[in-house]
């Protein structure tokens, strides 16, 4: 049984269907990723998956049970976290209050009582944003950002996390240690699913990958057999002909990794 | 049965006049995703505009009326649009909704500053000729009204499926910035839509004036008819907006036929548009939350809580003097202030740390002091039961639209205060039509307060506490809770926080203090009626809230002398009452989208006073330690002086302060001289 099971999804809007029946999985003590070409349907997935879309069709199934039709916060507390592609950093605390808002939703209404201290600070070390901490959160810088919304979901000891583009506004030696921080908390058992644009990133830390395109899941296995499937190749190399100019940082790592 | 028909056929003339301001209403909505409450105060202007030009300056009817759709209205929508509304539609909903009460309060003080209180009267089209239908007599003006109303819903049809711009509409419905890529032009569909809407709500405005006249007030309100009807379209159909527009005035005819016209029901006629409003909002789906529109807003600095505790000993001091030093009806006033500044810390609450709006916090404080009055128990016992109660009917109203977000929320307590004020207030069992009834002045553990300076100072001493109240919260993990779900409530959902619950609470909480200070109110004026908590009062509070400074505490005590002196103004200067609105209206428009307000001007102030002079003042005038106890005598109350210059609570506002042995003090209360000035 896997952790998160995403069974026939779909979702349309308006006359557009953006995800189209598709059907993944991710597993606990794994890393995951979701790639795929722009609006290929990889955000849509994660806000059917947090609860923020409701799906036309199709069944989401998290440690077992049914959770299509629970809300939001819900879902959360069955032990399910996200961080977000546009971020949503709660842009007037600090740096050190938005995890500790984690940690006391997390602890429900005792939390909201007695507030937690110690391990706050403890979660900003573990991610590398310390020196941030009495900053307020609209100030960072955006990578940070990232990482802040990655300690304020540790904060509520997710099973599964959900990162949309993690490494985004990240240097490279920033994304060399993300990358040993989620080994390591894959190894702790946590399930991550991943939206990752940087390949390299994705392929040398994902022991599984998803690859979706105009919302139909193209392909799924380990990183050398998706590299090598000649669909997978056909939606990069297509979209890079169709949209020459729509991200050419992102696209030129993408294709090099392709090729 | 023929009352039916003449009923029916009156229903549908008034649905088809709130078709056609509702169906703006939607347009103006659906391409810029800024709700205007404002709408029917367009509505009131244009109609007041179009008498002044057939009725005042002469001109023929057509004429007028091409002038007034064709140029004046339209040009208002565009320069709304243009200068005003635009890019609020991507910020919080408080914003929006701030400013277009600033815009309501403002088009209404221009309307009596233009056209001062005088009978007018504006004859309806053809007012000779009508057609029989069996026994019942339908005017020309009314079948006008509906045919209007068919070419106004067949024009919209045409505009939106059949042209350019018409698709571009609803395109940018969908998404602005995709249309922006393609090609499109976001900001000429805005300026279109609004030139359109607000020439819709002038229509509609000038149907409606020969039936119920030429009114600042009741065409103005006609917009929560007009709310009512888009609300049944979801603010998007325009089909169901017709629908709902015809249903509403159907069913307000029938009520007015049917429905007994004595007794505790009569204020049911009165209220059936907002029931309506109601219902159709209770019964809307779940909202999504939504993602990508956070904007983190540059609060008010927190004061540390030792020097909330120093300046709030230290307006209690103040107010301490002034009872001394002023005579019973300007003590009076300060009392009003003190009220007014309560009701305004129940709105840092809700609004200023909370995000949501409250289009009727007045009627909280109804409920409070009618509770109050109603219980008879002048003690705390009393007074505490009396928020209770107010908190509870806050949390009722909050209730039924546990599912929805600010927008709905804030047209529901519209609704509520409408249906309190016609229904509640005015029945038999509460004030009366008319009526008052006598509230007794609190007595604290068996010591009465009958002098007016007494009961004064225990009206500061409650203002204190509960700013301190407020503060200590924010300080604490519920307060920033309140703050993240602010900025992200999507975030905070995908933490596994219920916000529903929250949101309730609240509003509960923050009713409870409104409520609070409307028991305090009463005893202070001993008698108290219906006309104390008007829902209309509710909107300059909350103008002036944010104008203020809905961040912080400080802005609340400036807020309440502020909306205290309002009515002095106007009655010192009769002939400018209505410029007090249009500029109290004008200047919550343009100071809207900072919601720290004033207090947070001064905040400024008194950090570069602090840098300039702050040490040069504490090299000569040693610090001293913690205000201690006595509290009749300003001069000796002192706080830090390093702590002075930088006003983070509560006696900023007051016209004097008792800490004048500080220059930079004296400097900072030029400022707020200059700022009541420039507002006044």
């Amino acid at each position: 049984m896997s952790l998160l099971e995403v069974d026939d999804v779909v979702v349309q809007f308006g006359g557009v269907t953006a995800v189209d029946h598709a059907a993944f999985t991710a597993e606990a003590g794994r890393i995951t990723g979701l790639i795929g070409p722009n609006g290929a349907g990889k955000t849509t997935c994660f806000n059917v998956i947090s609860g923020l879309q409701k799906p036309n069709h199709g069944t989401v199934r998290f440690d077992g049970r049914s959770i299509t039709r629970l809300p939001v916060h819900r879902r959360a507390r069955r032990g399910m976290g996200r961080t977000f592609q546009r971020l949503e950093a709660f842009g007037s605390l600090t740096v050190r209050d938005n995890v500790r808002v984690a940690r006391d939703i997390a602890r429900g209404i005792g939390g909201l009582v007695r507030p937690a201290q110690a391990d706050v600070d403890g979660l900003l070390e573990q991610v590398g944003i310390a020196a941030y901490a009495d900053e307020r959160a609209d100030s960072i810088p955006t990578g940070t950002a990232r990482l802040l919304e990655l300690a304020r979901c540790l904060a509520s000891e997710p099973k599964l996390l959900l990162l949309d583009e993690p490494s985004s506004g990240l240097d490279e030696s920033e994304t060399d240690a993300f990358g040993e921080l989620l080994a390591q908390l894959a190894a702790e058992g946590r399930g991550i699913l991943m939206v990752e644009h940087d390949m390299d990133l994705v392929m040398s830390v994902c022991d599984d990958i998803h690859v979706l395109d105009f919302g139909r899941v193209i392909a799924s296995g380990p990183p050398g057999e998706v590299r090598a499937n000649p669909q997978v190749q056909q939606a990069y190399l297509g979209y890079s002909d169709a949209e020459p100019a729509a991200e050419p940082s992102d696209l030129t790592q993408e294709l090099e990794v392709v090729r | 049965m023929s009352t039916i028909l003449s009923f029916t056929i009156l229903g549908l003339f008034t649905g088809a006049a709130y078709a056609i301001a509702a169906s703006g209403l939607v347009l103006t909505y659906t391409t810029t995703r800024v709700f205007n409450i404002a709408h029917g105060a367009f509505g009131m202007v244009m109609a007041f505009t179009f008498w002044d030009f057939s009725q005042r300056q002469g001109m023929p009817t057509w004429l007028a009326l091409i002038l007034v759709l064709g140029v004046v209205a339209p040009g208002i929508g565009w320069f709304v649009q243009r200068f005003v509304t635009r890019g609020l539609g991507e910020g919080p909903v408080s914003v929006s909704l701030v400013v277009t009460v600033g815009l309501f309060v403002g088009l209404i003080g221009v309307a009596q500053y233009i056209w001062p209180p005088a009978p007018r009267t504006l004859p309806p089209f053809l007012p000779d000729k009508g057609v029989q239908i069996g026994s019942t007599y339908v005017t020309a003006h009314q079948i006008i009204t509906i045919v209007l109303s068919a070419v106004v819903a067949a024009l919209l049809y045409l505009l939106l499926n059949r042209t350019r711009i018409g698709t571009a509409m609803r395109a940018s419905v969908d998404n602005p910035v995709l249309l922006q890529l393609f090609g499109g032009k976001p900001d000429r569909v805005a300026s279109l839509s609004w030139a359109i809407g607000i020439s819709l709500a002038a229509l509609a405005g000038i149907l409606l004036t020969p039936v119920i006249g030429l009114s600042y007030f009741d065409l103005t309100l006609l917009v929560i008819n007009a709310y009512a009807a888009a609300m049944l379209g979801r603010l998007k159909s325009l089909p169901l907006t017709f629908v709902g527009a015809m249903g509403l005035g159907v069913l307000q005819s029938f009520a007015v036929a049917y429905l007994p016209s004595q007794g505790n029901l009569a204020g049911l006629r009165a209220v059936v548009p907002a029931l309506f409003l109601f219902v159709v909002i209770i019964l809307m789906p779940q909202a999504q939350l939504r993602i990508g529109q956070v904007k983190g807003i540059v609060s008010a600095p927190l004061p540390s809580f030792p020097r909330s505790i120093g300046w709030g000993i230290a307006l209690i001091a103040l107010v301490a003097f002034l009872t001394v030093a002023m005579s019973d009806a300007n003590l009076l006033l300060v009392g009003t202030a003190a009220t007014y500044a309560m009701v305004m810390l129940s709105l840092v609450l809700l609004t200023g740390f909370g995000g949501h709006v409250s289009l009727a916090q007045f009627t909280f404080a109804g409920v409070g002091a009618l509770a109050y009055a109603k219980l008879d128990e002048p003690n705390l016992y009393g007074l505490f039961l009396s928020a209770l109660i107010a908190a509870i009917v806050g949390a009722l109203v909050a209730l039924p639209v546990l599912r929805l977000t600010g927008l709905y929320l804030a047209l529901s307590t519209l609704a509520f205060g409408v249906l309190m004020d016609k229904m509640v207030f005015q029945a038999d069992f509460a004030f009366g039509y008319n009526g008052t009834l006598k509230a007794d002045r609190l007595s604290v553990l068996g010591r009465s307060f009958d002098s007016l300076g007494g009961y004064v100072l225990v009206m500061a001493t409650f203002f204190v506490l509960m700013a301190l109240f407020l503060l200590l919260l924010r300080r604490g993990p519920l307060g920033r809770v309140l703050i993240a779900m602010r900025d992200s409530p999507a975030a905070c959902g995908t933490l596994g926080l219920d916000m529903r619950w929250f949101r309730v609470a609240l509003f509960g909480l923050s009713a409870g203090m409104a409520g609070l200070a409307g028991g305090l109110f009463a005893g202070l004026r001993g008698t108290i009626g219906a006309a104390d908590f008007q829902l209309f009062n509710s909107l300059p509070l909350l103008l002036l809230a944010v104008v203020c400074g809905v961040t912080s505490v400080t802005g609340a005590a400036l807020g309440g002398v502020g909306l205290m002196l309002l009515p002095v103004l106007q009655s010192s200067r009769p002939e400018l009452a209505g410029l007090v609105f249009a500029v109290l209206g004008f200047g919550a428009v343009a100071l809207g989208r900072d919601p720290n307000g004033l207090a947070n001007q001064l905040f400024t102030v008194g950090r570069l006073l602090d840098r300039r002079f702050g040490d040069r003042v504490r090299a000569v005038v040693p610090v001293l330690p913690l205000p201690r106890g006595r509290a009749d005598d300003g001069a000796e109350n002192a706080v830090p002086l390093n702590e002075i210059t930088i006003r983070e609570d509560v006696s900023a506002g007051l016209p004097e302060d008792s800490t004048t042995d500080s220059t930079a003090d004296s400097t900072k209360d030029e400022e707020v001289g200059a700022h009541v000035a420039a507002r006044g």
